[in-house]
C-alpha cells in the first residue's frame, strides 16, 4: 500500500529546503478518500507565512504527478507549534546552520541562551529579534564570531 | 449584518490598517534590523487580518472572499478604530503606536483564546504568540526613548500627547457586543479597557513616564466614522483592485 506520509515527505519547506513539511508538523494527516482521491490535512504555521501558499501548490503538484486527485484541507485547531517538529528535523536545522527551537521551551525561550550551531558555544548575543523570515531571529556567536539564525520557539 | 460578523470585521480591519500603515516604513527604517523588525510586525498584522477576513467571509456566506472584504468596501463600511489610522510621524510615535496596539492585542487575545467560538479561540492563540514578540520589542524601545536623551524623551512625550485621546477608540464596541459577551464568545471591551489602563500604568512606571490623566477620548469608532487620514490610506490600499478589477498575482 502507498505510504502517503512518506510520499508527502518529498515536499520541502520552500524557505528552509533541508526539512520537509511532514517533519515540520505542517501535515496533520493524509488519507485515501477513494481509489485515487487523497485528502491532505495541513495546519498553517505563522499567520502570515507566505510559504503556506506554495506548500499547498507543491502538495497538489506532487499528488497529481503520482496520478492522484488531491484535496487539501486547512485545519486551524489545534494550533501549530514548534513542539511538533521531529528531533530529526531539529538536527537537520542545526547542521544547516540554524539553531532549532527546543521542545517545550514555550515562552521561557526568550531567556535561554541560544547555542551556536557551528561551534556549540552558548556565549552568544541577539542581533535582532526579527529575522529574514517570520520564523527566525538573528544571533551572533561571541566565540567563533559567526552570525546565525535561530528558529523561534512558537 | 449579524453581530458576530461585525465583531470579526472589527478585528480584521484593525489589523489590516495597522499593517498597511506600518508597512510605510518598509525600506525607510532607521537601520537594517529595525526596518526588518517593523516589516515583520506589519506582515504579522496582515496575516492576522487575512485570517479574520476569511472567517468573516465564511460567516457572511454570499460568495465574497477575504480579498473583497479587504479591498472593495467603502470608507463607512470599515469598522476599525480611528487609532490605527493615525500617521506614523517619527520613530517614537510609530513605536508608541505599536506599543499601545500590542498591549491591547495581548489582553484581547489572552481573553479571546478562551472563547466558546472555536475559530476565535484558535486564531487568538495563534496570534498571541506573535503579539508577545511585538510587545517585548516595543517595550524595549519605550525604555530606550524614555531613558535615552532629553530629545528622545521629549519626542516620546510629544507622541503621547498626539495619540493618547485615540487609544480609547480601540475599545469602542460594535453593534450588540453585549450579546456576544453573554454567550461567552468575546471578552467585554469595557473590562479590557480597564485592564489595559492598569497594564499601561504599570509599564509607564517602569519607563519613568507620566501616565496621562486626560480622560477625554475621541468618539465614533466602530461605526464607520473615521479621521481625515483614512481616505488617503484607503486610496493607496485599494488602488490596484479599483484600477484593475479582479487582478491577481
Amino acid at each position: 500500500m502507498l505510504n502517503l506520509l512518506e510520499l508527502l515527505s518529498q515536499v520541502p519547506d520552500p524557505e528552509i529546503p533541508v526539512i520537509n513539511i511532514v517533519e515540520l508538523g505542517i501535515v496533520r494527516g493524509a488519507k485515501m478518500l477513494s481509489e485515487d482521491e487523497v485528502e491532505v490535512i495541513i495546519t498553517p504555521t505563522y499567520s502570515a507565512c507566505p510559504a503556506m501558499f506554495s506548500i499547498e501548490e507543491d502538495i497538489i503538484k506532487l499528488l497529481k504527478e503520482n496520478n492522484l486527485k488531491p484535496k487539501v484541507t486547512t485545519q486551524m485547531f489545534p494550533i501549530w507549534t514548534t513542539d511538533w517538529m521531529t528531533d530529526e528535523a531539529r538536527e537537520k536545522l542545526r547542521a544547516y546552520g540554524i539553531t532549532p527551537p527546543e521542545k517545550g521551551e514555550g515562552e521561557s525561550h526568550l531567556h535561554i541562551p541560544k547555542k551556536c550551531p557551528r561551534c556549540g558555544s552558548e556565549n552568544t548575543k541577539e542581533l535582532s529579534r526579527f529575522g529574514s523570515t517570520l520564523c527566525k531571529s538573528s544571533f551572533q556567536c561571541n566565540d567563533c564570531l559567526e552570525p546565525f539564525d535561530y528558529f523561534k520557539c512558537h | 449584518m449579524k453581530s458576530l460578523t461585525k465583531y470579526t470585521l472589527k478585528l480584521a480591519d484593525d489589523t489590516l490598517i495597522m499593517g498597511q500603515r506600518l508597512a510605510e516604513w518598509c525600506g525607510k527604517g532607521p537601520y537594517l534590523e529595525e526596518d526588518i523588525a517593523l516589516t515583520n510586525i506589519a506582515l504579522d498584522y496582515l496575516g492576522q487580518s487575512n485570517n479574520f477576513y476569511k472567517y468573516a467571509a465564511q460567516l457572511i456566506g454570499d460568495g465574497k472572499t477575504e480579498d473583497d472584504l479587504a479591498f472593495l468596501r467603502v470608507e463607512k463600511e470599515y469598522l476599525n478604530a480611528q487609532f490605527v489610522e493615525l500617521p506614523n510621524e517619527d520613530y517614537a510615535q510609530t513605536l508608541l503606536k505599536v506599543y499601545f496596539f500590542c498591549t491591547y492585542q495581548k489582553l484581547l487575545y489572552e481573553n479571546l483564546s478562551k472563547s466558546s467560538d472555536e475559530m476565535f479561540s484558535a486564531l487568538a492563540q495563534k496570534s498571541l504568540k506573535e503579539v508577545k514578540y511585538h510587545y517585548t520589542h516595543s517595550k524595549t524601545w519605550m525604555n530606550v526613548f524614555s531613558t535615552g536623551t532629553d530629545e528622545s524623551k521629549s519626542r516620546l512625550e510629544k507622541a503621547l500627547e498626539n495619540i493618547w485621546e485615540y487609544t480609547g477608540s480601540l475599545f469602542d464596541e460594535t453593534e450588540d457586543e453585549e450579546n456576544l459577551f453573554e454567550l461567552g464568545i468575546i471578552p467585554s471591551s469595557k473590562a479590557l479597557f480597564t485592564e489595559w489602563k492598569s497594564l499601561i500604568k504599570k509599564d509607564f512606571a517602569e519607563f519613568n513616564l507620566e501616565f496621562p490623566e486626560a480622560e477625554f477620548m475621541q468618539k465614533g469608532s466602530r461605526k464607520g466614522i473615521h479621521t481625515e487620514y483614512f481616505g488617503f490610506i484607503l486610496c493607496e490600499l485599494q488602488y490596484m483592485q479599483r484600477t484593475y478589477p479582479g487582478c491577481t498575482w
